[in-house]
């Protein structure tokens, strides 16, 4: 029988609210549904609540009672805020959370590297924000209880998939004992130590390093501004590397490397705490300064994947599809994006709008942005963890040159999470004029946000469905076109037509945006009316047009939903 | 490997000869390693040329 803890999570800062368990017994039997997704992190959750918002109900099923122990991910990038727009908590995300640009780099108390994250004035939102993760999930489980087609299970931990031709039987063991569950599908979002990627004994591919780095959340009041600070090679713990960031409610991250050999359970102990934090803040000037711990864990870095997140009935997602290291904000921002992702692809295939393949694209294109971060993320970890002799010794002249020696210095550029583009998707249309384009995010890209008012933004009216920006002067959307579009939304395929760069609203389009300046024809690459972009559900591009046409429309539309 | 255009002259070659031997003493053995991969990105940069420091590694790994 599972027993989730009913006691409240200790925090210094954070009120854990403990749930009701989800019983069988005070539930109707229970029918075969179309989604189970299993966990209810960023992955699970933003999984959910896309699938709603495409019309497609799921039951989300969490072992715990209550949202995860302790801050986890802390640094959420612009994407992450873009995509959690599309689902609604990024307002909340904004309003209690620490936006920041700059990065700087410390190597023998002198500031050796500072970057800067640009800010384009088009963007809504920050390169990077910090909040805990508590708060993030917090968000998400309120959009998830109030929407009706979430069914939100606590309590409830699945123990035993088997995979049917056509359907996934769970056991899903709760306080009050077991009970089977039927789904079309099964969405694994159940995190790094996923018990059902371990349970198909699905080998990952990719690389494991060694050395171990203590995560330690204290609160502290120190004068410092929100920016990242990492610290190379410091006298107190030689040759290793110290990060730190701000955390809302005073709370500081400290991340320290543990000496070789060093085993996690003695890198805990309160006193190794204690004294590797005095020493940090000793060095970084503040030595004396009263703290209190509220939270510490040990990782270590790894770059692994599955080969292939659909493996039957059962598609992983998140950390539990791959395990990637924590340089460069890699977990939780990469499973924003793989959610997303999963969730329009799935959500086409279970209203029938697409073949099971689309499903296929989905893991090709998430693998590839999961390979994409492990290349990245491995040159940052070569270079914070240097795998062998010959790296260290490199990294410690880089670290001796960077004094005085300019050309080295980006080096110690910190490669952020970034989305990944989709430039080679078997969804990219492939008769459009995408190669005639000079400016403008080409196929497979997320979109450029535009500013078109104080507070109003081109992604503030994207998605829930495939988006057609129409760049027009004129009055109307060509009726061949609005044919098309009618022909599809007819079939049950959300498409919305936005008309950019007429003053009054264009007939057949259900937005009109202004464009008086020019502006978003010019960030788009758009020279003449007539014009077009077409955008899927995860507002990434998949085709583009400079004089768009019916029959192009209707080619494109076939090619991003394959039958 | 590639013959760059200029190359040091015997007496330039010698100079840079007493030159390293000296420095590799100052830096002395615990410090050498470090010294040497220093150098060897200083004039990597200056070469600005993936592949001929490439062929230059490549070289210097024969016969070791």
């Amino acid at each position: 029988m599972h027993q989730p803890s009913t006691q409240a999570r200790p925090s210094i800062y954070y009120n854990y609210q403990v749930f009701k368990p989800w019983l069988p017994s005070a539930n109707p039997l229970q029918k075969r549904q179309k989604v189970v997704i299993a966990g209810s992190g960023p992955a699970g959750m933003v999984a959910a609540l896309e699938l709603a918002r495409l019309g497609v109900h799921s039951v989300v099923l969490e072992s715990e009672l209550q949202v995860s122990q302790g801050s986890r991910a802390i640094v959420f990038t612009r994407r992450s805020m873009e995509i959690l727009q599309q689902v609604g908590v990024a307002d909340r995300m904004t309003e209690n959370g620490l936006p920041w640009r700059f990065g700087n780099s410390y190597y023998r108390g002198q500031r050796v590297f500072r970057m800067e994250a640009p800010h384009d004035p088009d963007d809504r939102f920050f390169p990077m924000i910090n909040i805990q993760q508590q708060y993030m999930e917090e968000y998400l489980l309120d959009a998830c209880q109030t929407n009706p087609l979430i069914d939100f299970r606590w309590g409830n931990k699945v123990i035993k998939v088997e995979q049917q031709p056509d359907f996934a039987q769970m056991t899903v063991d709760t306080p009050e004992g077991t009970y089977l569950l039927e789904s079309d599908w099964l969405v694994a979002a159940d995190g790094g130590r996923s018990e059902i990627r371990t349970a198909m004994n699905l080998p990952m591919e990719g690389a494991s390093y060694e050395g171990f780095f203590v995560i330690a959340d204290i609160r502290i009041d120190l004068p410092l501004p929100t920016e990242r600070l990492a610290y190379f090679d410091p006298e107190w713990n030689p040759g290793n590397t110290i990060l730190m960031h701000r955390e809302p409610h005073g709370i500081w991250r400290v991340d320290y490397q543990l000496p070789p050999g060093e085993t996690p359970e003695d890198a805990l102990k309160p006193e190794s705490l204690k004294a590797r934090i005095d020493a940090q803040l000793a060095m970084i000037g503040h030595a004396g300064t009263p703290w209190e711990m509220d939270w510490n864990s040990v990782y270590s870095a790894r770059t692994l994947t599955l080969p292939d997140y659909v493996q039957g009935r059962v598609i992983f997602t998140g950390d539990a599809a791959h395990l990637l290291p924590i340089f460069g904000v890699r977990g939780a921002n990469t499973a924003f994006q793989d959610a997303q992702s999963l969730a329009w692809h799935l959500a086409f295939v279970v209203k029938g709008l697409a073949h099971e393949k689309l499903l296929a694209n989905h893991s090709a294109e998430r693998v590839g942005a999961a390979r994409e971060i492990i290349d990245e993320a491995g040159k940052s970890t070569r270079f914070m963890t240097p795998p062998s002799s010959g790296f260290r010794l490199l990294r410690d002249a880089v670290l001796s040159l960077s004094l005085t020696e300019e050309f080295v210095r980006p080096l110690y550029h910190w490669r952020t999470s970034r989305p990944h583009e989709y430039s080679h998707s078997m969804l990219n249309s492939t008769g459009d004029d995408n190669a005639l384009f000079t400016a403008g995010p080409a196929h497979g890209a997320p979109p450029q946000n535009i500013r078109l008012s104080a507070n109003d933004f081109l992604l503030d009216h994207l998605g829930g469905g495939f988006d057609l920006l129409y760049f027009t002067e004129g009055t109307a959307i060509p009726v061949p076109l609005q044919q098309v579009v009618a022909t599809s939304r007819s079939l049950g395929v959300p498409l919305k037509v936005i008309a950019v760069g007429a003053s009054q609203p264009v007939d057949g389009a259900d937005l009109t945006m202004a464009d008086s300046n020019g502006h978003f024809r010019t960030r788009y690459g758009v020279q003449a009316s007539g014009a077009a972009y077409l955008l899927r559900p995860d507002q990434h591009i998949c085709a583009r047009w400079l004089t768009l046409d019916a029959t192009r429309l209707q080619a494109a539309l076939k090619t991003a939903l394959p039958q | 490997m590639t013959t760059p255009k200029n190359t040091l002259t015997i007496p330039g070659l010698e100079t840079v000869y007493d030159a390293l031997a000296t420095a590799i003493d100052s830096a002395g053995p615990d410090k050498s390693n470090l010294f040497l991969v220093k150098l060897a990105l200083l004039n990597a940069n200056l070469l600005a040329d993936p592949e001929v420091i490439n062929a230059h590694i490549q070289a210097a790994l024969r016969d070791l």
